[in-house]
């Protein structure tokens, strides 16, 4: 029953955090190496244009919303005496720049980040079916003619719409195509047409206009995209070449073929794309993108605070996965330590020290501070005194120490500050009873298996995957946690019986 | 390798700590009679209650102040021992085997004058020997002369005999013989050689010494060890049976003494006791505890209790015969 209690205990603590850490990692994002970038995108919509004579200036540019397999944050809005207000959702997002007295050449900047995300698909609902539009002649039967001949040259809508845009395409197009589209027509007009194409089939269609995120791009204009539903589901087609899908790098920015920019009171406007590619911290990149979607849970978690005390945290995170290694060096492998976690502060002063300087400080400053015990056990002081003059005794020995490495050149010397003195004082007086009471072999068993296990911790506390995990994963803890209650009731033999009972091994009775 | 040492290890139904603290000490062993068994003071007084017989206490130093009073609470006696009420493995006991004016002879043979000992009564009193590190009191008592039973088989200090009490049955039971190595400590950790005694008979086995190797002779007087027949066995084990109502502890050891005039006599109880006596028995505890409940279902008195243990060991012998070289004992 109690048995049982645990194990179900231990099970809900790592689902718990594993689950967590799946959701984290799989849907929002989070990196599971401390170096892993992430593609991403700085965006920018340059609005130009003069205003000759001075007067009010309204500009609307309509905005990205939602874009497919992407994720849109940290929107930026600049100009010079504009005030910007954003309306509308969805397709409808735009910015509004306003302002009462403008003159001259006026300049609107709207900035943006975007980050793959492929999760990222907004539902889109089903439209209905089209009217069949209505032409003058000879527009009516050309079109009727177009229709007739794309349907026989394909099998379904997909195929459909990739004929009509094929034909559209040519070098030569056909004469019904012609009557429509000069020969310097553009890309935008080429869109339309297939639309009106589209509709007299009754297809539903739609018009996007679309910016290519590209390695570097200036000055690029958003290309129109057709976006077709067959009846189950919307279908992106290259109008250029009647490819269908959507490219992973290309970023719908608005529905529609109307203009994305309109400026009231001046004509003439320009505007201008930009693409910038950058690599992110894929961490920032998925802490971004999770305080768009989930703002609960970046608010509730240690990314939120005050970037001192995460720092602080990622230290003392370490400190439950050094618990678990002691109770499993301990209870497991069946090393002797002094104290019970006193590995744990060695190993986090390890951290500042470095390994072997540490371990030298670690065996100089205890030595020392032993000889000295055994000189003030001559003495004859109180318990509590002598503790004290021990203490002091260690804090001199550091002292000395730095100083002497310093002169020396040997600037390692100077962390032996963030030896934990207290617990040293008390090592230092605990040593010196077991040396006295058991022996000196007994005290160096002691001493070295407490620098074993604070080396053995150290070395997995500065594992770069560990530091990364618990800070980022905080959840994981709870794994860490379960493996401690079920260690809890370990009952086994500790590796180190195996030996010790070595004699008993051998009859088996 | 390690799985087979492992597999070998159960089958023999050798315990091991993380065992013995799991099941049978959080179990058995409410923390609420931990005090008793950790202050010898009070272990003392119950076991006078019980009918257990104690080494006579003297006068108990409470405070440094009383340190001085040490020669009125000793008054006549040429010998004593001061104990820490809450010392824990032996530590801080120091043996004083004869006196003359301010210089005291220890059991090892060391003169220390007034002043150590001062010194280490302040110390024992600040906690320096305590568990915890409390301030403690100490005991001033009897000094036991140990019986001539043993007298070949150790170098100096006083062999004691470790009886493993499990729900009021005496299970497994040792003699720890002070070496010169453990400098007349019976303490196996340094050097005390610890032999087997069985239950059944009360005679002594072969011992296992510090490396684990199994010596007949005593490494300093090379006298035999096996074979020794323990006297008052029966009373031995009534008093280590009878430790069980008095303290409440279902898994404990009893540190039992013989003296030349007074018979066994209780030294101190434990609620953790050491897992060695499984190696200087040559057996493991858990087919012995697994054997006690079995016939454990009921309340008994301690001499029943004897009885059915001594019963149940036997029936163990015949089943399994112990190793050989124990055997020629």
């Amino acid at each position: 029953m109690n048995r049982r209690h645990l194990w179900i205990l231990a099970l809900v603590l790592v689902s718990a955090g594993v689950g967590m850490f799946a959701y984290k990692w799989k849907f929002l994002g989070f990196p599971l190496t401390s170096d892993d970038v992430a593609e991403a995108w700085t965006i920018e919509a340059h609005v130009t244009f003069t205003k000759l004579r001075t007067g009010p200036v309204k500009a609307e540019l309509r905005l990205p919303a939602d874009p497919p397999g992407l994720t849109l944050i940290d929107e930026q809005f600049i100009s010079r005496g504009y005030r910007v207000t954003i309306e509308g959702e969805g397709d409808t997002r735009r910015s509004i720049w306003a302002k009462r007295r403008a003159q001259g050449g006026e300049a609107l900047y709207y900035r943006a980040r975007v980050f793959r995300d492929e999760f990222q698909r907004p539902p889109r609902p089903a439209p209905r079916y089209p009217d069949v539009p209505a032409l003058e002649e000879p527009h009516a039967t050309g079109l009727q003619q177009l229709v007739d001949r794309v349907r026989n040259e394909s099998a379904d809508i997909a195929t459909f719409v990739s004929a009509a845009l094929s034909i559209i395409n040519e070098p030569a197009p056909p004469e019904a195509v012609r009557l429509f589209l000069g020969s310097r027509s553009s890309e935008l007009d080429k869109a339309r047409f297939a639309r009106t194409v589209l509709q007299a089939a009754r297809i539903p269609a739609e018009i996007v206009q679309a910016l290519r995120l590209s390695e570097e791009r200036r000055e690029a204009e958003l290309e129109p995209w057709l976006l077709v539903h067959n009846g189950e589901e919307w279908l992106y087609f290259n109008p250029r070449d009647g490819r269908r899908g959507l490219p992973r790098d290309l970023l719908i920015w608005a529905m529609g073929d109307e203009p994305v920019i309109e400026v009231d009171g001046v004509s003439g406007e320009v505007v201008a794309f930009s693409g910038r590619r950058t690599l992110e911290d894929a961490l920032r990149v998925a802490e971004l993108r999770t305080h768009a979607s989930h703002p609960r849970l970046i608010e509730f978690s240690l990314l939120d605070l005050p970037l001192q005390t995460q720092s602080v945290y990622s230290i003392l995170l370490l400190v439950p996965v050094g618990a678990f290694l002691i109770v499993i060096l301990r209870n497991v492998i069946g090393i002797g330590t002094f104290g019970t976690f006193m590995p744990v502060l060695i190993a986090m002063a390890f951290r500042e020290t470095k390994l072997l300087a540490g371990m030298v400080l670690f065996t100089l400053i205890v030595a020392l501070g032993l000889a000295m015990r055994f000189y003030l056990e001559r003495l004859r002081l109180l318990l509590i005194p002598r503790l004290a003059a021990v203490l002091t005794i260690v804090v001199m020995i550091m002292v000395a120490v730095s100083i002497l490495s310093h002169r020396l050149g040997i600037e390692i010397g100077l962390s032996v500050a963030l030896f934990p003195m207290v617990i040293m004082a008390m090592t230092i007086e605990r040593m010196s009873i077991v040396w006295e009471e058991r022996g000196p072999a007994e005290a160096m068993k002691e001493g070295v298996g407490t620098l074993v296990a604070a080396a053995a911790i150290y070395l997995v506390m500065i594992t770069p995957a560990v530091k990364h995990f618990v800070l980022v994963f905080p959840e994981l803890l709870l794994v860490v946690l379960a493996g401690t209650l079920l260690l809890g009731r370990y009952t086994g033999y500790r590796l180190t019986e195996l030996t010790r009972f070595s004699a008993l091994a051998g009859g088996g009775r | 390798m390690i799985w087979r040492r492992w597999a070998a290890l159960e089958r023999a139904g050798v315990m091991g700590i993380n065992r013995r603290n799991a099941d049978y000490i959080m179990c058995y062993n409410p923390r609420r009679r931990f005090p008793v068994v950790d202050n010898k003071l009070l272990t003392k007084e119950l076991a006078i209650q019980h009918d257990v017989p104690v080494p006579e206490l003297y006068g108990v130093i409470s405070t440094p102040r009383q340190i001085r009073d040490l020669p009125g609470i000793v008054g006549d006696h040429q010998d004593f021992v001061v104990k820490p009420a809450h010392g824990s493995q032996g530590d801080g006991i120091v043996v004083i085997v004869a006196r003359r004016k301010d210089r005291y002879r220890t059991a090892s043979g060391r003169l220390i004058d007034w002043r150590d000992l001062e010194h280490h009564l302040t110390n024992a009193l600040s906690g320096q020997f305590s568990l915890g590190g409390l301030p403690d009191k100490v005991m001033v008592e009897y000094r036991v002369r140990f019986d001539p039973i043993f007298e070949h088989v150790s170098f100096q200090g006083v062999p004691d005999l470790r009886i493993i009490v499990y729900r009021g049955y005496p299970v497994m039971s040792m003699v720890r013989l002070p070496t010169r190595q453990s400098n007349g400590k019976a303490n196996l950790h340094q050097g005390a050689v610890g032999s087997g005694i069985c239950i059944a008979r009360g005679v002594t086995m072969a011992a296992v010494s510090a490396g684990n190797r199994i010596v007949d002779e005593h490494p300093d007087t090379g006298a035999r060890i096996s074979g020794i027949e323990i006297p008052h066995w029966n009373h031995i084990l009534l008093m280590a049976a009878r430790c069980y109502e008095l303290t409440g502890l279902g898994y404990l050891g009893a540190d039992i003494v013989l003296d030349a005039g007074r018979g066994p006599l209780l030294l101190e109880l434990n609620a953790r006791p050491g897992l060695n006596i499984q190696i200087a028995n040559q057996a493991g505890l858990r087919h012995l505890l697994d054997a006690v409940d079995r016939v454990a279902t009921g309340p008994c008195e301690a001499e029943e209790r004897v009885t059915i243990a001594r019963a149940l060991v036997e029936q163990r012998r015949e089943v399994a015969p112990p190793p050989p070289l124990a055997a020629t004992g």
